[in-house]
């Protein structure tokens, strides 16, 4: 099914005439009320005009999360305070969070974007939506609370945490549709399997899953843990909140972007240099329809690819592949390029082996360490010493051979490593800092 | 005749194998024998208890990863020699042992070891057939 029919299937030529026009406007309107903006453009010398075609867009400057934190509270902020109608801002683990305002319209695109990525996902009304995102500054649970009651599915607020009364109600009202972080579903079965329940019997049937990368190893174990089909959705909140990008259910294969409202690059996250499509690298947006604070070519930190070919599903809008991680998460061990989810690929391409796992890395004199926490269960455990060494070294091989860095391997004893309720905590870095 | 064993995975940490000993201890579990196998990380503790079945639920409710193996208990002679007997009985018929260990019976004055096979039944087999004597479960936890 799709929600708008009209835009989501747009011809390609018609939507980059819209893109380009969207385009001329928002750089114009950025250029006309926002400091920052007109000091960034002159600095790169070039004025709103200038912007003729999508490929224009390359000339114009970066916007980074620091631009944010710089301008923080509200410094970017297109519209005066009148007519900004909500304020959400990021969790700020380093320093001040990042303030993003929207206007009554954002707030009416971002339910219709919202709309159209459940409808995408396969949801419908009918549907009993059960929104284990956190409500608060955090866009998860808003967002995905307003596109909900959009497509008319009956939408139960649950918020995060309270994992017992998350299964109560899950179970007692019959949820259909969830909507969490990756983590949290798999964390769901766990403690639903403790309490003597089996979430597979639930009325669970859908599950549309984001705001952290995951693997597609990880989708498998969720299908067959949770007993749902499991939707990867994309969004942050810097662009918009959930509901930039979303699989359909039909590929299930890399996440539609909506680009009637946002633009798409993929740079290389080194030199800045943008690249052609299939390549991967850091994905950059630009907001072409957002009132309340336009990002121009904001450096998400994601990478990525984009999948230029048609879909199955009819929907014109390009894709982004299954985000691999980000470029912030990225770890440089022994000057090699480490992403936790290729370990999370390796860990889950060994039977039995949990999908919980914990990265330490440190230093040893000059030489960076990496250890590799894996929770033993009742399938990998063995009385035997050489079978535990054996599933070791096998894990520490294929990370070798994928990786190319030696790693050390620890098993620990089962539900040691936290489980998270939000996103997960995958690394310890402690090495010191520069 | 094999006798069932416990296993626990164990973390070297400190006052793992200490809650291991107290959780079984307030279920009233008796331990016969007990043998640890440890690397720098982790260890093995096998046991051998009075009821395999409630030292098996009571740990795994107390988060431990528990397996049940089965072993074969042996009692010999505690005389100078008597292991080197059934060793070389078991060497003879090619019989691979993964790992062993033992105690000392406290009123007959015999020894038992317990053996660990990777072919069980076919080790049996050689024992039985050169008359060695092999404990059952039950007289074992009960001794």
């Amino acid at each position: 099914m799709i929600w708008n029919d009209e835009f989501e299937t747009l011809p390609r030529e018609a939507l980059e005439s819209l893109q380009t026009k969207r385009l001329q406007q928002v750089a114009e309107r950025v250029y006309a009320t926002v400091p920052f903006y007109k000091q960034q453009f002159d600095k790169a010398g070039v004025k709103p005009e200038k912007i003729k075609s999508l490929d224009d867009l390359r000339r114009l400057p970066f916007t980074l999360k620091q631009d944010m934190r710089d301008n923080y509270p509200y410094g970017l902020f297109a519209k005066p305070l009148d007519q900004i109608v909500r304020i959400h801002a990021s969790s700020g683990t380093t320093g001040k969070p990042t303030v993003v305002g929207y206007t009554k319209r954002d707030i009416d695109n971002w339910t219709e974007l919202m709309a159209r990525s459940f409808t995408a996902a396969g949801a419908n009304r009918g549907d009993i939506l059960h929104n284990a995102y956190g409500y608060g500054l955090f866009t998860g649970g808003l967002g995905a609370h307003y596109g909900a009651e959009k497509i008319g599915a009956s939408v139960i607020p649950m918020s995060g945490g309270n994992t017992k009364k998350q299964l109560m109600i899950m179970q007692d009202f019959g949820s259909t549709v969830l909507t969490c972080t990756p983590s949290y579903s798999l964390y769901l079965a766990e403690a639903a399997a403790e309490e003597g329940l089996d979430i597979r019997k639930f009325k669970l049937r859908i599950g549309i899953l984001g705001a952290e990368p995951w693997s597609e190893k990880l989708r498998n174990e969720i299908e067959e843990k949770v007993g749902i089909k499991a939707i990867d959705i994309y969004g942050l909140s810097e662009i918009l909140g959930p509901g930039v990008g979303i699989e359909c259910i039909e590929a299930q294969s890399g996440l539609h972007i909506w680009e009637d409202h946002f633009i798409p690059e993929i740079i290389d996250p080194i030199s800045g240099e943008s690249l052609p499509d299939g390549e991967q690298g850091e994905l950059v947006i630009t907001t072409i329809t957002k009132e309340g604070i336009p990002m121009i070519r904001y450096r998400t930190r994601d990478i990525t690819r984009i999948i230029a070919e048609p879909c199955i599903c009819g929907r014109t809008h390009r894709r982004l592949e299954r985000m691999c991680g980000r470029s912030d998460d990225m770890l440089i061990i022994r000057g090699v390029n480490v992403y936790p989810s290729q370990i999370e690929s390796v860990l889950m391409d060994i039977e039995g082996v949990e999908p919980h796992y914990m990265l330490i890395v440190d230093r040893e004199g000059t030489l960076d360490t990496l250890e590799v926490q894996v929770e033993v269960n009742e399938q990998t455990f063995s009385d035997e010493i050489k079978v535990l060494q054996g599933l070791s070294r096998r894990i520490e091989k294929e990370i070798k051979d994928l990786l190319g860095i030696s790693c050390r391997i620890r098993l620990v004893e089962p539900k040691t490593i936290a489980r998270s309720e939000g996103k997960a905590q995958r690394v310890i870095d402690n090495r010191p800092k520069e | 005749m094999k006798v069932e064993q416990i296993s626990i995975f164990i973390e070297n940490k400190s006052g793992r194998l200490a809650e291991v000993a107290r959780v079984l201890g307030e279920k009233g579990v008796n331990i016969r024998a007990l043998s640890l196998a440890d690397t720098s990380d982790f260890g093995i503790l096998r046991l051998l208890v009075d009821n395999t079945d409630v030292a098996q639920k009571t740990l795994k409710e107390n988060g431990f990863t528990v397996n049940k193996t089965e072993v074969v208990a042996v009692e010999v002679p505690d005389d100078p020699g008597g292991l080197f007997n059934i060793l070389q009985v078991l060497d003879e018929a090619e019989v691979n042992v993964e790992y062993m260990y033992a105690f000392v019976e406290r009123n007959a004055g015999n020894a038992v070891i317990i053996f660990r096979f990777d072919e069980v039944d076919n080790a049996i087999a050689v024992l039985n057939g050169k008359g060695v004597s092999i404990l059952s479960g039950e007289k074992l936890y009960s001794l």
